[in-house]
């Protein structure tokens, strides 16, 4: 268990900048997941924890101690990779123990520990099989082996689970959770799928273009987005925005869409005619006979153009004229595409942001 | 049913073609064996009937083994050639190898200038570089030396080509687990690099081998005594000697492919991915 740092972090490629100024500290035994589109530079933030690439400028800390200059063999940090990286020469027993042999441990205490971490694991019957021999999940799981049976201060994880089908990715995720509850390891997580970074985080990371978007606890980036980008990224199906003007005051403030639109945002504060993007979740939106809504609460009208039961919901597709938006609903009501709908939000579960900069207000 | 009568009709279709293919691969075969199968009878006949074509001779004979085996240096020259060739088939295997990987894993100032310079020494005909080994081996004393035979030879440019297409292939994520795994540069290469080539090994070691068992020119360039001799250079040497004793000749020949027939035989699942391998990648 140690704590880590980042200070200022940039990394170029040559000319591209990969990461720019990224500062965080992470907290012994703390679950850190990096989110955040492709090309981001997770990976890369990643990599240059492990010391697998060198940082363009700015420190690295593990445990307060600065490891820009430090072999990765001496960092005491495990990673897994994406695709698992198994050496496919060696059985499963071999390759989680490969590291400790590395560290010229007697061997009865490397085979204590490896069948310590195989049993963890659920890979005891596996033991003398090669990579070639395992399934996707079971291959994922000698993977976690042999960053686990190391017992570093820091696990890396690459997107380990992104090669697993949907089941398995979900089965892996909960185990996961329940491993780190159990080894109370710091870790950093990378993926792009923002469901895996809500469940496992205790905090994430939102990325974009080499910089950070956000930091915050899964409840935090889910409630109070930064930016227009995080509230887009985090939540699915995505949060809907309409884009226009501010008009009015008071009781009289409204939002005056680009297309024409005019949404009723009594009580808003922003001064007239800033220029705003609207945002709205769809587990927000209520579909409401009555056009006019209760107090606290706006409406939007639309139409409904695409419909996805999914059994415990429905997911409605609507043409609200300043886009398309999505809603969900939970009732008995049929619909058929072309219908009139209503949806009535709570004032305080609106988001504003800025439409230059992106950034909330 | 309509599955099998396309197969069908393709075979059908496919049929004359497979004849000539067959005619020329036997053609091929024939031209091949046909000298093999001349020097393996001639070894067998005696001085007088070295001329005449036939297969089977009149009066078979071992005395043309007996006096090989018993009256020349035979035994001497095979294990020159046997220890020429296998320790420097060892040494390019670790360093073709070596150079190669690091050549395709590490990213260097003037990575690809030495890859170029490397490549460029295909282009150089051996017979052209004969004269400056020559003088080399002379200043250092190395004539009639098994390390004047074999120093050409220790490191090649194709097999470093060869393994650098080959470590190429191989994921960076290996290496850099194992890296994270805690074991050195040098490590990660015997221990990871190393096994996943084995293929590439084999065949590199293959081609290298035999291409020593059968050098010629050099060997014969670099030697004056025949203790020092390898395989060839002493059967050439019965042409002097004996005032081309043909007989001789193919007999000592005979008894100098023994030892890659066999390996041939034993190996060939390995040869053809070798060639296949080479083909493909170099
Ligand atoms: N070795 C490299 N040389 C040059 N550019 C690189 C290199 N590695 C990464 N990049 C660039 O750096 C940026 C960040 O890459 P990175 O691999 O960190 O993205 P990522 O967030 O992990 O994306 P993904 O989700 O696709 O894995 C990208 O624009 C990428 O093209
Ligand atoms: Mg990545």
């Amino acid at each position: 268990m140690a704590e880590v740092s980042l200070q200022g972090v940039h990394k170029l490629f040559g000319s591209v900048t990969a990461v720019e100024d990224f500062n965080l500290s992470i907290g012994s035994s703390e679950f850190v997941v990096f989110v955040g589109p492709s090309g981001c530079g997770k990976s890369t933030t990643l990599r240059m924890l492990a010391g697998l690439e060198d940082v363009s400028s700015g420190v690295i800390s593990i445990d307060g101690k600065p490891v820009n200059n430090v072999h990765p063999k001496d960092r005491d940090i495990a990673m897994v990779f994406q695709n698992y990286a198994l050496y496919p020469h060696l059985n499963v027993f071999d390759n989680i123990s490969f590291g400790l042999r590395a560290k010229r441990l007697p061997k009865d205490e490397i085979t204590t520990r490896t069948n310590e971490a195989a049993d963890i694991l659920g890979l005891d019957e596996l033991l003398k099989r090669r990579p070639g021999e395992l399934s996707g999940g079971q291959k994922q799981r000698v993977a976690m082996g042999r960053a686990i049976v190391r017992k570093p201060k820091v696990f890396l994880f690459d997107e380990p689970l992104s090669n697993l089908d949907a089941k398995l990715r979900h089965k892996m995720r909960a185990e996961m959770k329940l491993l780190h509850q159990r080894v109370q390891t710091t870790t950093v997580y990378v993926t792009h799928d923002q469901v895996e970074a809500m469940t496992l985080a205790d905090r994430i990371v939102i990325m974009n273009l080499g910089r950070i978007e956000q930091v915050g606890t899964p409840d935090e980036v889910y409630k109070h987005p930064a930016s227009q980008f995080v509230a887009s990224f985090i939540g699915s199906p995505a949060m809907n925005f309409a884009t226009g003007t501010i008009t009015g005051t008071g009781s009289k403030a409204a939002l005056k869409t680009d297309s024409g639109e005019g949404i009723s945002l009594a009580g808003c504060d922003i001064a007239e005619g800033r220029r705003i993007q609207l945002g709205f979740r769809p587990e927000h939106m209520m579909l409401a006979k009555a056009a006019k809504p209760a107090s606290g609460h706006i409406s939007i009208g639309a139409h409904i153009t695409v419909i996805e039961p999914m059994g415990h919901e429905t997911v409605l597709t609507c043409d609200a004229g300043f886009g398309e938006i999505v809603g969900k609903y939970e009732g008995e009501d049929r619909f058929t595409p072309g219908d009139a709908a209503n949806f009535h939000i709570r004032a305080d579960r609106l988001h504003y942001f800025d439409l230059d900069t992106g950034l909330r207000i | 049913m309509s599955d099998v009568n396309a197969t069908m009709a393709r075979l059908e279709r496919a049929r004359p073609g497979k004849v000539i293919l067959w005619t020329l691969l036997f053609l091929g075969g024939v031209v091949m064996i046909t000298p093999i199968v001349f020097m393996a009878a001639t070894s067998f006949k005696t001085g007088q009937e070295v001329f005449e074509l036939s297969i089977i001779p009149d009066r078979p004979t071992l005395e043309n083994y007996l006096f090989i085996l018993q009256e020349s240096k035979f035994m001497r020259w095979m294990l020159n050639s046997l220890w020429v060739a296998t320790f420097s088939t060892a040494s390019v295997l670790f360093f073709d190898s070596l150079v190669g990987y690091t050549l395709a894993k590490f990213d260097f100032r003037g990575r690809q200038i030495v890859f170029i310079a490397i490549l460029s020494t295909l282009m150089i005909p051996t017979e052209m570089l004969i004269i400056p080994w020559y003088m080399m081996s002379r200043s250092f004393g190395w004539i009639d030396t098994y390390w004047g035979i074999a120093f050409p030879g220790l490191m090649t440019g194709f097999g470093t080509f060869l393994m650098r297409q080959f470590f190429m292939s191989l994921p960076d994520e290996l290496i850099e687990a194992a890296r994270i795994d805690g074991w050195s540069e040098f490590a990660i290469w015997w221990r990871i690099a190393m096994p996943l080539v084995i293929p590439a090994l084999s065949a590199l070691a293959i081609f290298h081998f035999l291409g020593n068992w059968t050098a010629f020119i050099w060997p014969l360039i670099v030697t004056n005594d025949p203790d020092i001799y390898t395989i060839p250079v002493g059967i050439a040497s019965f042409n002097g000697e004996f005032q081309m004793d043909w007989e001789i000749v193919m007999t000592a020949s005979c008894l100098a492919t023994l030892p890659t027939l066999l390996v041939f035989l034993l190996l060939q699942k390995f040869i053809i991915r070798g060639i296949m391998l080479a083909g493909l990648k170099g």
